[in-house]
């Protein structure tokens, strides 16, 4: 119902090619995540495909059909934007209403689903209020209702939660995983918060500058990336990145080992440094340690109970099953 | 100390500000006085400021020789007419350099604006020639369409400047819930901006019911509005200030009061929205 294909997409801005041309197939009822750095062209792409920017060259393809020159209310898919973007002069009611109103549903009907959906929302004691009456939860919630009462063949999120407050958006990001359980529907969600983007996707897409660096599953990102890039944006915190003689015992350029995987002592290992910043967590510690050769602070992550402090020595030993090489161009080698 | 300094300049500023204001409103404050004082005593040497007889001679003489009716309505039909017909034009036009903008949107504005600097009647004569030809010399539709003409940059200018601080992904969100362009301008566009909206009108409505040049030279009976009217008491053969400033009074009444009871609106519309 909702298959969304790109094929030979590309964006210019004036002189500047944003997208060079990418292919990407978002299959029916896929949750997909658009990840990246500032700047890298996730809210671009999702622009393209809601039809709010036009494509420079190239085909989009809704549910099989050639939608490039659909003006954006007709494609059927349903937008939630960073700021929200709520009529501030309408009612909760009125706001959830304004696209079945657009669409012409009948009244009754549209009771039926704005009831169904302040319900599922828990805004139903808020529907006669105005948006700036909100909070910044609430407000989220009414664009989520908005866009869930037109049933669309697909929703596009453009960081949903980066303006809520830590505790809130873990809450959201459960409730939207929730409503992509319940609906079924394909959802592309784009976010730099690569935390997010593991905890929700199904399939995650890794942009930088515009080109596709990785398309996978969150653990395929996490235990194969294919390249440095996406080895050091996937995971936290950061995989630690070795060049120099360390790596060419190996054979390669640079070497890579997430802070998870090197196990430590106070008496012998491969590797040695002093303790810099301990982040204590609770349940974990990182520690970041200065001194080992070709990778300056090594980020590791320790059980939350080990007694270690700024300026102790230590060894490092990184599990050798897990560590991830890559060669001069930054590709991974296996 | 520092509280007392601010204490102090609050009080300069206070002083200043209603200094400026008074200086600025004298004029009106004068000839609402001249127009209840007898002829002799509006011209006396040395001016007097209140202790006249208070008279109300001359408007019962200005109604009398004068349709204060007529020219009234001409006034409300022209400057509310050229508004609500400008308003229509520049809402769309406004909209289009406000959020889809092109290269050229920036030069078309200036351009725009640029028209206001042709001295009026640099074009009075082709103006004139043309209302002739089409036969709607001294015709409220004429006067209403160049009225709404000359004042279009400026409608078009100030609702520009609002629309600008109506977030894009507001009307973006609208096109995403299926709003067409009309409705996307009815429903979701203009009920943002009424506050902008509002006092482009009442800025508008302003303007030109004091436009005087093409009022005063394209019309001469029918068409007429109260710019007629104040000027048909200058008369070459002797003034008559204190019926001149009654005319005037009456003429520029209802527009002052238009105008106090929406001050707020006005304020807040020409500082742009920094007042919200
Ligand atoms: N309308 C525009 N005109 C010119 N350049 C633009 C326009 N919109 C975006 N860009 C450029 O395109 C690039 C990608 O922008 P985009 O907004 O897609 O980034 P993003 O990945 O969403 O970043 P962020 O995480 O900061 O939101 C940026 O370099 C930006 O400057
Ligand atoms: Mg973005």
């Amino acid at each position: 119902m909702g298959q969304i294909k790109l094929s030979k997409v590309s964006k210019r801005f004036g002189d500047v090619e944003v997208i060079p041309p990418l292919d990407l197939t978002i299959a029916d009822g896929e949750f997909t995540v658009f990840v990246g750095p500032s700047g890298c062209g996730k809210s671009t792409l999702l622009r393209l495909i809601a039809g709010l920017e036009d494509i420079t060259s190239g085909s989009i393809q809704i549910d099989g059909t050639d939608t490039t020159d659909v003006p954006p209310a007709k494609r059927g898919l349903a937008m939630v934007f960073q700021s929200y973007a709520l009529y501030p002069h309408m009612s909760v009611r009125k706001n959830i209403a304004f696209p079945m109103r657009m669409a012409g549903v009948p009244a009754q009907e549209q009771d039926r689903r704005i009831a169904a959906a302040a319900e599922a929302l828990n805004l139903t004691d808020y529907l006669d209020r105005r948006p700036g009456q909100l909070s910044g939860g609430q407000r989220q919630r009414v664009a989520i209702g908005r866009a869930i009462v037109r049933e669309p063949q697909a929703f596009l999120f453009d960081e949903p939660l980066s303006n809520l407050d830590a505790a809130l958006r873990v809450g959201m990001r459960m409730e939207i995983s929730e409503l992509h359980k319940k609906l079924q529907t394909t959802m592309i969600y784009v976010t730099h918060d690569q935390v997010e983007a593991m905890t929700m996707a199904d399939k995650i897409v890794v942009l930088r500058a515009g080109v596709i660096e990785q398309v996978g599953s969150p653990l395929d990102l996490y235990h194969t990336p294919c390249n440095e890039f996406v080895a050091g944006f996937i995971g936290s915190p950061k995989m630690n990145l070795i060049k120099g003689a360390e790596a060419q015992k190996h054979g390669v350029a640079t070497i890579g080992i997430r802070p998870e995987h090197v196990e430590v002592s106070s008496t012998a290992g491969l590797w040695h440094g002093t303790v810099g910043v301990a982040e204590h967590l609770g349940s974990d510690t990182f520690l970041h340690i200065h001194g080992v050769a070709g990778c300056d602070p090594m980020t590791v992550r320790v059980d939350g109970e080990l007694p270690v402090k700024h300026g102790d020595e230590i060894y490092l030993t990184p599990q050798n099953d897990k560590l991830h090489k890559f060669d001069g161009q930054g590709l991974r080698v296996d | 100390m520092a509280r007392a300094v601010s204490q102090r300049r609050k009080i300069l500023f206070t002083v200043a500000a209603w200094s400026v204001g008074v200086l600025i409103f004298f004029p009106i404050l004068w000839t609402i006085l001249t127009s209840f004082k007898t002829e002799a005593q509006a011209i006396a040497d040395p001016p007097i400021f209140l202790g006249f007889d208070w008279t109300l001679e001359n408007y019962s003489a200005v109604l009398e020789r004068s349709n204060y009716g007529r020219f009234l309505w001409n006034s409300i039909i022209i400057a509310g007419g050229s508004t609500l017909l400008g308003i229509l034009v520049a809402v769309p036009a406004a909209w289009s350099m406000a959020f889809v903008p092109s290269k050229r949107t920036k030069d078309i504005l200036l351009w725009m604006l640029s028209t206001k600097m042709l001295p009026a009647v640099g074009v009075l004569y082709p103006i004139y020639l043309l209302c002739i030809h089409l036969g709607v010399l001294d015709s409220k539709i004429a006067l209403v369409f160049i009225l709404m003409l000359i004042n279009l940059p400026i409608i078009v200018w100030m609702l520009y400047t609002y629309f600008k601080e109506i977030p894009s992904e507001i009307l973006e969100a609208a096109r995403m819930d299926g709003a067409t362009l009309k409705e996307e301008l009815l429903y979701v566009l203009t009920p943002m901006a009424i506050p902008g909206i509002a006092s482009t009108i009442l800025l508008n409505v302003i303007l030109a019911w004091n436009e005087a040049f093409w009022t005063l030279n394209l019309t001469a009976a029918k068409a007429a509005p109260l710019t007629a009217f104040i000027a048909s008491y200058s008369s070459p053969e002797g003034l008559f200030y204190a019926k001149l400033s009654a005319a005037s009074t009456m003429a520029i009444a209802p527009i002052l009061i238009l105008g106090w009871f929406s001050q707020k609106q006005l304020v807040s519309g020409l500082t742009f929205g920094a007042v919200k």
